[in-house]
């Protein structure tokens, strides 16, 4: 994109003449107009006319849509774009020259046009669908489903304007995965043009703000600039590639087990030679065809693309070679019924009966009970299935001795999930979780290491394949049979899942079929039972399946016939490359847009230092591959883009005023290929901390940043990182103080828990819908509204980071913080376009969703993004009594496109017990699932009704479950509280929860921060939020090596947890408070002086400073045990956490021992009262 | 006199039975995936007041011609619409939430609520065409 819009040009620029004509060497035929470029085209292109026909049923719709609508649309007042660079001319001349050379050689030689014009998509797909020879019906009618939808979803988006103005980001959606505009020469004389008007200075856009006169051109410019833009592209050949060669992909499967990187796993041979066959479509018979496809279902993707019907010169001469194979194959595919959407994809319950043809009546079984209980003996075949070492073993000859062996390896099904359920109830009694603790007599009732998940009852084999409690657990190990049961017991039931943690190890498949149960189209698992070689029963609805041919090949072992030694059945969490039947469109690149607070409220809290400073350092580290794109825009009370378009020789920002009808100045240059202009990105990075030094605008116009920057991102998808310092104050979505200082320590009703307005909530289901997701950093000093904010990133599936009274040097713990936070943010991995699946055994049904994310359907959860910290839970019930099982299944599935752009599914099957008395569901019960799923619902509660109800609810939960099981158990004594050993935490749990920030009352608690502690509570996996809840305490005056665990060469003491209490303080020691995101360290006022010496690395207590964050390293033994702990504890997770040493008389003692929640606090029970409470509750 | 008023009942009765059965026919499709949330919810959103409106009007319409069972019979469902118009929160985008219809089972009760609607307009429909075909004769 070569003009700057810069100061605007004479006013002779006229948008016709303008346009350096056919001087240009390559004469990109959009830059007159509609009528000549439909003229050019051929002469433009026919060099490679195979190749290069492609793109050109776009370009003409450029110039036409574009060009009128802007001269109609009276932006005349509202389009101040100024060039902050100062270019000299002869730089700009220099970058020209090269830039024609490139481009012609790119035309000249380019050897994949697909791939160059990869992002027209429809041409991707249909290309695509050529190449996939086994399924071209499903490509072109997706691609056809494609441009049909564009037309009515354009028309709701109701941008009244004009459909010119929103031609622009159509356009842009056009050139979807890989299209970079270097700048060209075109641009010369505007640019001469502009510099010669620039003012020298970085705040220079102010001033051209200040003229009115010069705005009155602007338009002109404007218009210019979108069609310069198409002329002087160039298509530059990259790696659109490999996505294509993942599409194409159809190897047996290969299965590499590695290690933490899995990205780099079972990707084969990535060379194909894929594109030599182009297929172009002609958007005409795509549209006729279209309405056969997209019957009434609106699909996510359907707002993304080109809209041919608004485009009068759709059909392009230069096509009329190709038409007539286009139009036969298209017609042709269209025949076919298409699953188009993203349910299907993923396998929404019915696929077939979704389209046209009823489903094959299922062979369900259900009389046959699939679980006998008279065969206590293991089936050798199941035996043979649950070694996962021999599995592994390549070829042996003893173990693939093939066919023969199987009727005596799958004697009959009733016998084989024998001895699957019937172990799980033959030892019922389990005196240790089943124990009565008294709980008021039990003064220690914490165990001195931190808890761990319950196992469920299962044989041991089972257990060895079931899924790891870190990713997915039930609140039951034990699922009762009934819903009464369920009832009786009182406690919740729910999963808690943490599915794209990162894993150490993890089975990749590659393969061509993925085996799923054909009704309900659950993945193949460890816990189906095989009837015999060629037949496999599903877990979840009893369904038997064919066994694939492909299938009986085993890739680890390189041995046929053996289906129950794949990894998939080997395994209970692992990943499929998915092949071209789950996706709707290629894979997306990674595309990241920040959008920056640059208000006099942000430069003063001094954030964009440290964001720029971040991501200079992680530039290279953000997941994604070449096709990687960036943007930047900022925000105070206008709109800030910035040009990086590769070739110029400094970034231009470009100012947008109009906030009231925003509108992107340019569609194409915003978004730029991180490889291709790393330059301009880091210039812009370096500057922009100081751009706005001097500002003076305190308003806020984040509503209409979101609005460009969703129009921004709708063609691609990707990731919107929003960071705002204040309340928005101007244009759509502004909100007003609705906190109540006075109101912060009620005990009664708080208010203003839901947000005050639905402009950001239908934002982020617009975002979630064009595979977006927004990650909202509110790094304020006052009230902010969460709340309202909040949404953008809750439903759009992005995360909330909240820094309270932000100050880069004022408040260096949140600086701190926001550094290390940003550094997890920019590197770890990223999922984009996913949805998840929960599926159950027939019987459950899952009713509600906690999480960030949008339900699109009854149980298919959109996320626009995935990241390796978002955890979800979900409540169940119980519809249909298990009678007839003895064992339940659980599967998520997840479908993402990783930052390589590969589409892959993520799987995780938990497999858990049914019982049918009541004591063993008390048995079974994981109390740290129980308290994330209450605190989950009670956030809910306390939104929709008032908190009061949900601390009520919360407070009745523990009497409930409790009381019933005392009645339940009759020998006990009805006065005392007995729980049974595995409940025995429940009351301190749900007592830590009632004070927690989230939920408490009579406690100083501004807004935003019990809003955060919700979003928290919300979106954190399990193991991250009971940290939040009940911090673990630990001694580390006197750390000895007794017990001591060794790491990697390493000596890590393992010090006993202490409850949560003053009386556990004492002056003389120090104390360690891991709360997840933040280590305290509290140094009593007698604190051993050695322990301040070695290891604070300070003469005495009264020389250590009030603000530490570090320890330091020093060369003593003590020093060296704290920081193998505290490291130790680091390392066990994602983020790693700030470290404040508070002394005892500082101010930030308060902090510490708001976490002592045993303690009394003049508005909150201690413990022991509120065991007392609950048994007066349980008495009356 | 008497019998306008009743054919305007049944008129407009006819059309909230439509609209309780354009509901239905929408919240199954959403149960049963084969629309998503979002358009479901915008569908019904915009029907949501036109029926409350086409409720109130026969409501207030048999109150001001004193017809007290048929306006006792009507008035605690229109104000159960009234209620549940009004306390939509500021955040929700209307009664039926895309966010929200699919937990707590809210989709559930959603089309609970326009079955017994359904009823109860069906119940209304042949009441006023009792009545009216009585005002007819009388007159």
């Amino acid at each position: 994109m070569s003009a700057p819009a810069g100061i605007p040009p004479r006013p002779a620029a006229a948008p016709g003449g303008a346009r350096a004509p056919a001087a240009r060497p390559r004469a990109p035929p959009c830059r007159n107009g509609p009528v000549q470029s439909q003229v050019h085209f051929p002469s433009g292109y026919s060099l490679n006319p195979e190749n290069y026909s492609a793109p050109s049923t776009h370009y003409p719709q450029v110039p036409h849509e574009a060009i009128p609508s802007q001269l109609d649309n009276q932006y005349i007042a509202d389009y101040h774009s100024a060039c902050y660079s100062v270019p000299a001319q002869s730089v700009m001349t220099h970058s020209i020259g090269p830039g024609m050379l490139n481009t012609q050689q790119l035309y000249g030689g380019a050897p994949h046009p697909v791939e160059s014009s990869g992002g027209l998509l429809q041409e991707a797909v249909s290309s695509a669908s050529h190449l996939h020879t086994s399924v071209p019906q499903s490509y072109s009618a997706m691609s056809s489903h494609y441009i049909s939808s564009t037309s009515s979803s354009v028309a709701s988006q109701g941008f009244p304007l004009s459909s010119g103005h929103y031609a622009m980001p159509s356009v842009s959606s056009a050139v979807y995965p890989h299209l970079s505009y270097p700048a060209m020469s075109i641009g010369s004389p505007y640019r001469q043009v502009l510099t010669s008007q620039s003012l020298p200075a970085v705040g220079q856009f102010k001033e051209t703000n200040a003229f009115p006169g010069q705005s009155t051109i602007v338009p002109r410019t404007l218009q210019q600039q979108v069609t310069l833009g198409y002329n002087s592209t160039s298509w530059s050949t990259s790696d659109f590639q490999s996505a294509q060669e993942n599409l194409s992909r159809n190897h047996t499967g290969s299965v590499a087990k590695a290690s933490n990187q899995i990205n780099t796993v079972g990707i084969v041979d990535s060379s194909h030679p894929v594109n030599q066959n182009v297929q172009f479509t002609k958007p005409g018979v795509e549209t006729s065809v279209s309405s056969v496809v997209t019957s009434s279902v609106r699909t996510p993707a359907a707002d993304h693309l080109i809209e041919p019907a608004s485009v009068p010169s759709s059909t392009q001469p230069p096509e009329s070679l190709l038409q007539e194979a286009i139009d036969s194959s298209s017609t042709t595919s269209s025949a076919s019924p298409v699953t188009n959407n993203y349910d299907a994809l993923e396998g929404g319950g019915y696929p077939d009966s979704a389209t046209s043809s009823p489903a094959p009546p299922p062979q369900i079984s259900r009389n046959t009970k699939p679980f006998g209980y008279g065969y206590p003996t293991l089936q050798p075949g199941y035996q043979n299935a649950t070694l996962p070492t021999s599995a592994m073993q390549p070829s042996n000859p003893g173990h693939q001795s093939g066919f023969q062996q199987y009727p005596q390896q799958y004697p009959g099904v009733n016998q084989l999930s024998s001895s699957l359920g019937g172990l799980s109830l033959q030892h019922s009694q389990q005196p240790e979780s089943l124990r009565p603790v008294n709980l008021i007599q039990e003064r220690n009732i914490l165990p001195v290491s931190p808890v761990l998940a319950p196992v469920p009852n299962l044989n041991s084999d089972l257990r060895k394949l079931n899924c790891n409690p870190d990713s997915f657990r039930c609140t039951l190990t034990n699922i009762p049979q009934t819903q009464a049961l369920l009832n009786k017991a009182k406690l919740p039931l729910g999963l808690l899942l943490h599915p794209f943690r990162d894993l150490t190890q993890l089975p990749v498949i590659t393969s061509s079929t993925i085996v799923r149960c054909r009704s309900c189209r659950t993945y193949i698992n460890p816990f189906v039972s095989f009837i015999d070689q060629r037949r496999w029963k599903c877990n979840l609805c009893y369904r038997v399946n064919d066994v694939p041919e492909e299938f009986m090949y085993n890739p680890l072992t390189r041995s046929y016939g053996e289906p129950h030694k794949r990894p998939e059945v080997q395994n209970s969490t692992v990943e499929f490359i998915a092949s071209s039947d789950y996706m709707l469109r290629p894979p997306q690149p990674a595309v990241y847009l920040f959008v920056l607070d640059v208000s006099h409220n942000a430069v003063e809290a001094g954030y964009l230092t440290i964001v720029c400073q971040s991501l200079l350092e992680n530039l290279d580290k953000l997941p994604g591959d070449s096709r990687t794109r960036i943007g930047f825009v900022t925000f105070d009370s206008t709109v800030q883009f910035y040009n990086l378009q590769e070739g110029l020789s400094q970034p231009q920002m470009l100012i947008v005023s109009d906030i009231d009808d925003i509108f992107l100045p340019t569609p194409d240059s915003l978004l730029v290929n991180l490889h291709e202009s790393k330059e301009l990105i880091k210039d812009l990075l370096n500057a922009l901390p100081n751009m706005f030094t001097n500002t003076r605008e305190t308003h806020s116009a984040l509503g209409p940043a979101l609005q460009a920057a969703f129009k921004l991102m709708s063609p691609t998808g990707g990731r919107i990182s929003v960071f705002q310092s204040q309340l928005p104050s101007l244009g759509a979505g502004l909100l007003h103080s609705r906190e109540d200082p006075n109101q912060r320590s009620s005990t009664k009703v708080v208010q203003h828990l839901g947000p005050a307005t639905d402009f950001y909530k239908k934002l982020a289901l617009d975002c979630s819908g064009q595979q977006t997701a927004v990650d909202l950093f509110l790094l304020s000093s006052q009230y902010s509204d969460l709340a309202s904010l909040a949404c953008m990133s809750k439903y759009s599936a992005g995360c909330i980071y909240y820094y309270p009274s932000f100050h880069h040097s004022h408040n260096p713990t949140q600086a701190e913080k926001l550094q290390k936070d940003l550094k997890r943010y920019f590197t770890r991995k990223i999922g984009f376009e996913a949805v998840m699946r929960i599926r159950c055994t027939k019987g459950l049904s899952i009713h509600t969703f906690h999480g960030n994310f949008f339900v699109r359907s009854t149980d298919l959860l959109s996320l626009a993004n995935v990241n390796p910290d978002a955890g979800f839970a979900v409540q169940m019930s119980i519809e249909e009594s298990l009678t007839d099982t003895s064992l339940v299944c659980f599967q998520t599935a997840l479908l993402y496109t990783s930052s390589k752009g590969e589409r892959r599914i993520r799987v995780h099957t938990l497999c858990l017990p049914v019982v049918t008395s009541l004591a063993d569901v008390y048995a079974g019960a994981d109390v740290q699932a129980a308290v994330c799923l209450l605190a989950n619902m009670a956030v809910d509660r306390s939104v929709s009704s008032s908190l009061s109800d949900a601390r009520d609810a919360l407070v009745n939960a523990v009497v409930d479950s409790l009381s019933a099981y005392i009645s339940s158990a009759s020998n006990l004594q009805q006065s005392t509280l007995i729980a049974p050993n595995s409940l025995k935490l429940f009351p301190l749990y749900v007592l830590a929860l009632l004070k927690q920030k989230a939920f408490r009352t009579g406690t100083s608690t501004r807004l935003d921060d019990r809003v955060y502690a919700m979003c928290q509570i919300k979106s954190q996996p399990l193991g991250h939020l009971m940290k939040m809840i009940h911090p673990n305490l630990y001694r580390i005056d006197r750390l000895t090596d007794e017990g001591a665990i060794h790491v990697n060469d390493r000596v890590v003491p393992q010090p006993p947890l202490q409850k949560l209490s003053a009386e556990k303080l004492t002056r003389e020691g120090a104390f360690l408070m891991d709360c997840g995101s933040i280590f305290y360290i509290w140094i009593g006022k007698n604190c051993d002086n050695s322990f301040i010496k070695d290891v604070l690395g300070y003469p005495n207590y009264a020389s250590v400073p009030q603000k530490l964050t570090q320890l330091p390293e020093l060369d003593t033994l003590s020093s060296e045990r704290a920081r193998s702990f505290i490291s130790w504890l680091r390392d066990s997770r994602p983020l790693s956490p700030v470290l404040q040493v508070i002394k005892d008389e500082s101010p930030a003692k308060t902090d510490f021992f708001h976490h002592l929640i045993e303690d009394r606090t003049e508005a909150a029970f201690s413990y022991y009262e509120f065991l007392v409470h609950i048994q007066q509750q349980i008495c009356k | 006199m008497e019998s306008v008023v009743f054919i305007f009942s049944l008129i407009d009765c006819c059309a909230l039975i439509f609209l309780s059965v354009y509901f239905i026919i929408t919240l199954s499709d959403l149960e049963c995936d084969y629309i998503n949330a979002r358009s479901c919810c915008s569908k019904l959103n915009k029907w949501v007041v036109p029926e409350l409106i086409g409720h109130t009007v026969v409501t207030v319409l048999m109150f001001v011609s004193l017809h007290w069972f048929i306006f006792l019979l009507n008035l605690p469902v229109a104000s159960w619409n009234i209620y549940r118009f009004v306390m939509v929160p500021s955040g929700n985008m209307g009664v039926f939430d895309p966010t929200e219809i699919h937990n707590r089972g809210q989709l559930k009760s959603h089309m609970k609520e326009a079955m017994i609607k359904l009823g109860f307009h069906l119940l209304c429909f042949f009441m006023y065409l009792y009545s009216m075909i009585l005002a007819l004769i009388n007159d």
